[in-house]
């Protein structure tokens, strides 16, 4: 893991995600609604942002654009020299094979692979992956690899969730709730995982929440309302997840 | 409509897709059963109808020549209603514009015209005029075939004698529905014909006054015909009688039952195939929907539903799906039913063959499909209606998996993980997946079954026409000539060869069970005409002593080579003799007998003599050749291969079209019935996972292996499996076709094989087509979001 180590300082002000005058409207006429209402957003290379912001606001639709599932009704999304906001479905997967790693509420394993198997499920396709034995031993599950998913527990689930998300060493990791079907303890052992994988390999790391607490990890926290940025503040410091408690 | 009725609608309108496909594999089974049912009420109600309205005679039998006033002492034979004594001879005509000789079968009328049993059924014209010797009424199907009204003129050479005769009407008559020549098996309505004359006519030119050479006889109602025919036989032994036979022995009402018999063999066989598919994939679906309605089921029962009607609400959903297949099936059915009705209208003649399915056979096929769907159904529904409604609105727990030893093995290293994950499937769900395959395996089958039925007709075509005869025609002689008659044959215009063989009927027995049947001499090195053995697929010598039997009489008569055989000829001086079984063929047709014409000469105790001819003719002078044949008066029938093989041919080849194309269509819809329902349940079992394999960077093609993988992998399995199950299919239909007149041999060409798994191949991967679609339509935030 020679090239993981040693990274301190992961912020290097070269953005790695452009979004501009993002807007997503669901539905048309009488029934339209305005998810997002021109949103510009730019992630910068290693940095952690957290986006935080109540139910229905478009937090999820945001990252959903950002992580090319879906695409804007109209504004911008470029990705290096990838234009995220054309919907065309081989360039989104490219993207999203090459890219981008993902985290969800559901953990969503294959429940017929292995944890080893549901890592190795990404690194057979990815350029440039690390083994599934490493992802898998950066969040702490060294010694689960060969369980089904039946045979973990939640937080474990999530775990392995992340080390496939991470195998495949993405540019961008994109979580969605990644603990919000976990009681804290459980979800303090996920958030430290994540907080290792930003700190360690200095991947562009974007977290929902709706646990302000979680914020301090950031380090930025944006506040998403009514489908706009509504504030975006900076954390001097960071604060590791093991000294969170909610 | 109640809330409950209106879910059971819209369940039906979401699983539409699925409800369709199990519809058309329920309507598959509905249109075979309907389509046999209403067939073989058609053929049995319409000849039933017909024997009985038109006096049908129950037994018959020839003699060479019997006195009128016998006709008196066979009406005392116990049981015996009512005697109709005729003349019955075979003659050549002479059509105009028609080269070859044409055959026909001449029988007597009485003065009155309608004879009092076997009655005419008269389409146009009149009976001839019992004072006028040249009158004659046409089988109507022989007089279209020429073209032939009333008024129009032919030649017949009625013993040796070239007479001039008039078409005075046409008629049909039920001892003649399926009327074929001497030696040909299928019926060629331009080349046989039967002809009606007055009985003084064909006393007259046969020298038979005062006398008969053919009875019919009508019984008592409830009498069986068998001791009736011993005594008529003891009666007409003294006159050359060749053995009387019951009506069921009859030709034409032979092929008739026969034709009944396989609809009804149809009828159980193939329905239950689909019928059975049908069950499970309703079993299927069912199981499904009540898995992602588990919390619905739990929330019902919290309000108060009782696991009665929790139950009902779902046999209510089953029950449309049938009914959908019900309704598809019956007008499936009935078009098919029809279709097949007039292709026997196309070979029976029946005055009037009415097609009218009875509301019994619906009634059967509505029943059977009922019965069969909920039967798939019953476990699913019970195990829905059962579950406590706490433990219902719980999510299902995960799939437990387990590892297997092929993962661990080296060759599972290899195994990428979308493969793996086909292969837990399989293996989690072992049943289900063995139930798809045979139901996919059935499609095969069933589609092997159809396509083999011109394998079977080809190898038997070929067996019958090509090698067991190699003569061009064959002639039967009026009387056994002397052998020196040959001379003349050889000396004909065109003629390459003759070889002479000959035919007497015989009783063959071995303790109390006995055959009736010909006995065939056939000389040293036979060319023409040889045994053929289909089994060694070579040619036998006759042997010098002992009979040569096919092996169908040999089991009915339960015996082996070296075993004796009793043989009573019926012929001649009538010997009776006990022969030893020297060797055993394989035939499809008949079950013949064979001696060394010489041996079978010397049993006659008369000198050499033969009563057919077998011929190798110059095509270049047929024609010459047909000419002189039209005049002889030792000719009493000719017989040409070549428009035998035409005849057979060409109904073969119409009726196999239509039969394969309709079984092609069943195939197909159980095939994409099972290919689509696998598939689109697997589908929706794990939509969720393939969304999660899109947003990990998954291809569209990518994850469509995984879900077709499986069905595909099901497929190829399904592929062999079914044409093995094809050949057992084949071989029950066979040995349910195997009848004394012919046997279907079961013949599989590699090329019915690999066309079959063609079609179900293609089916299949429609279906898979049509999920595809969904597959990559699939919305990937949708799915994310919840938690199944
Ligand atoms: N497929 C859709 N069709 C119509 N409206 C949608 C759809 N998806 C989301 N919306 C609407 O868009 C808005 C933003 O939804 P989004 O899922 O982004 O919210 P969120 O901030 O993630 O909420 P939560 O915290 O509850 O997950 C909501 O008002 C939602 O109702
Ligand atoms: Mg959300």
């Amino acid at each position: 893991m020679a090239h993981a180590i040693g990274k301190k300082s992961n912020i290097h002000m070269n953005e790695s995600l452009q979004a501009r005058g993002l807007t997503k409207v669901y539905g048309s006429g009488d029934v339209a609604v305005h998810a997002l209402r021109g949103v510009d957003l730019d992630l910068y290379q290693g940095e952690l942002v957290v986006l935080l912001g109540a139910s229905g606001s478009g937090k999820s639709t945001l990252l959903n654009i950002l992580g090319g599932l879906d695409v804007p009704t109209a504004g911008s999304v470029r990705f290096q020299d990838h234009d995220l906001s054309v919907d065309d479905d081989s360039v989104l997967t490219r993207y999203r094979r090459d890219h981008v790693g993902f985290v969800f509420q559901f953990y969503n394993l294959i429940p017929s692979l292995t944890a080893k198997e549901n890592v190795a499920l990404v690194t057979e396709i990815a350029p440039r992956p690390m083994t599934p034995a490493e992802a898998l031993a950066l969040v702490g599950l060294a010694e689960r690899v060969d369980h089904f998913p039946s045979q973990l527990s939640g937080g474990e689930q999530q775990r392995v969730a992340i080390a496939r998300a991470i195998a495949k060493q993405p540019d961008i990791l994109l979580c969605d709730e990644p603990t919000g079907a976990l009681d804290s303890q459980t979800g303090i052992l996920v958030l430290e995982a994540i907080d290792r994988v930003n700190r360690e390999l200095g991947t562009t790391t974007a977290v929902i929440t709706h646990n302000t607490v979680i914020g301090g990890m950031a380090d930025r926290v944006l506040h998403i309302a009514d489908g706009l940025i509504a504030s975006s503040e900076r954390n001097s410091d960071r604060v590791s997840p093991r000294d969170m408690a909610w | 409509m109640r809330a409950l009725d209106r879910k059971v609608v819209r369940d039906l309108w979401h699983l539409r897709g699925q409800v369709i496909a199990i519809a058309l594999v329920i309507a598959s089974g509905v249109a075979v059963l309907i389509m046999a049912l209403s067939t073989l009420e058609a053929l049995r109600e319409t000849s039933a109808a017909y024997y009985e309205r038109y006096r049908f005679a129950e037994v018959f039998a020839s003699v060479k020549r019997a006195p009128q006033t016998l006709a008196g002492r066979i009406e005392t034979i116990p049981g015996v209603q009512t005697v109709q004594t005729r003349v019955v001879r075979f003659a050549t005509l002479d059509m105009p514009g028609f080269a070859e000789p044409v055959m026909a079968k001449l029988v007597s009328l009485p003065p009155g015209g309608q004879p009092v049993l076997n009655q005419l059924v008269l389409r146009s014209g009149r009976f001839p005029d019992p004072g006028r010797h040249d009158e004659a009424v046409l089988t109507e199907p022989f007089a279209e075939a020429h073209s032939l009204i009333a008024g129009d003129e032919f030649i017949a050479v009625l013993n040796g004698n070239r007479r001039r005769l008039t078409v005075v009407g046409t008629a049909l008559a039920p001892e003649f529905i399926y009327s074929i020549g001497p030696g040909a098996l299928m019926p060629d309505d331009s080349r046989f014909g039967v002809l009606w004359m007055g009985r003084e006519a064909l006393a007259a030119a046969f020298d038979l006054r005062e006398s008969f050479n053919d009875v019919a006889l009508e019984l008592n109602r409830g009498v069986a015909p068998e001791p009736v025919i011993r005594q008529l036989d003891d009666l007409l032994e003294r006159y050359g009688g060749t053995g009387a036979i019951a009506r069921k022995d009859q030709l034409s009402n032979w092929f008739v039952m026969n034709e009944i018999q396989q609809q009804a063999s149809m009828s159980r066989l193939l329905p239950t195939i689909f019928l059975v598919v049908a069950a499970f994939l309703t079993n299927m679906v069912l199981s499904r929907l009540i898995a992602t309605e588990r919390s619905q089921i739990g929330l019902m029962k919290a309000f108060g539903y009782s696991t009665f009607e929790v139950g009902w609400h779902y046999v209510k959903l089953v029950f449309g799906i049938t009914l959908l297949g019900i309704v598809i099936g019956i007008a499936l059915g009935l078009w098919f039913g029809r279709i097949n009705t007039n292709l026997y209208a196309t070979q029976f003649d029946f005055p009037l063959l009415i097609y009218r399915p009875s509301t019994q056979a619906l009634a059967i096929a509505v029943g059977a499909s009922l019965v069969a769907a909920m039967s798939g159904a019953m476990g699913s529904v019970r195990r829905a209606a059962r579950l406590p409604p706490a433990q219902a609105m719980q999510p299902p727990s995960p799939p437990v998996f387990k590892h297997s030893k092929l993962a661990r093995s080296a060759i599972g290293q290899w195994l990428d993980q979308p493969t793996r994950i086909i292969l837990r499937h399989v293996r989690r769900w072992p049943v289900r997946a063995a139930l798809s395959c045979f139901g996919l395996a059935s499609a095969v089958a069933v589609q092997v079954l159809s396509l083999q039925w011109r394998d079977s007709l080809d190898y038997l075509s070929q067996s019958y026409f090509f090698d067991a005869q190699r003569q061009h025609a064959m002639i039967g002689l009026a009387e056994a000539q002397a052998i020196r008659a040959l001379h003349e044959f050889e000396h004909m215009p065109g003629v390459l060869a003759a070889e002479p063989s000959r035919i007497v009927s015989a009783d063959f027995s071995v303790g109390n069970i006995t055959h009736r049947g010909g006995l065939t001499g056939v000389v040293s090195g036979a060319e023409l005409q040889p045994i053929f053995d289909d089994q060694r697929h070579a040619t036998i010598e006759p042997p010098a002593e002992g009979l040569v039997l096919g092996t169908r009489l040999a089991e009915k008569l339960r015996v082996g080579v070296g075993d004796r055989v009793w043989v009573k000829v019926l012929e001649g001086r009538r010997p009776e003799v006990q022969v030893p079984v020297a060797d055993l063929i394989e035939t499809y047709i008949g079950m013949p007998a064979y001696v060394h014409f010489d041996a079978l000469n010397r049993l006659l105790r008369e000198p050499p003599r033969f009563g057919y001819v077998n011929l190798l003719i110059d095509r270049q002078r047929e024609a010459e050749l047909f000419a002189e044949w039209k005049e002889l008066p030792m000719v009493s029938a000719v017989m040409l291969r070549q428009a035998a093989i035409d005849s057979f041919n060409s109904v073969v080849v119409k009726n196999l079209m239509v039969f394969v194309t309709m079984f092609t269509v069943l195939a197909c819809a159980l095939g994409f019935g099972v290919a689509y329902n696998a598939t689109r349940i697997a589908l929706s079992e794990r939509g969720r996972e393939l969304a999660t394999l899109r947003v990990l960077g998954f291809r569209r093609g990518e994850i469509s292996y995984i879900l077709l993988g499986e069905t595909g992998l099901l497929i190829v399995l399904a592929l062999p499996l079914g044409c093995l199950l094809g050949y057992g299919l084949a071989s029950m239909m066979a040995s349910a076709f195997d009848t004394e007149l012919f046997r279907i041999p079961l013949t599989i060409t590699p090329g019915t094989y690999g066309l079959s798994m063609l079609i179900i191949l293609a089916a299949s991967l429609l279906s898979a087509a049509i999920v595809r679609r969904r597959i990559d339509h699939l919305d990937l935030i949708e799915v994310l979001k919840t938690r199944e």
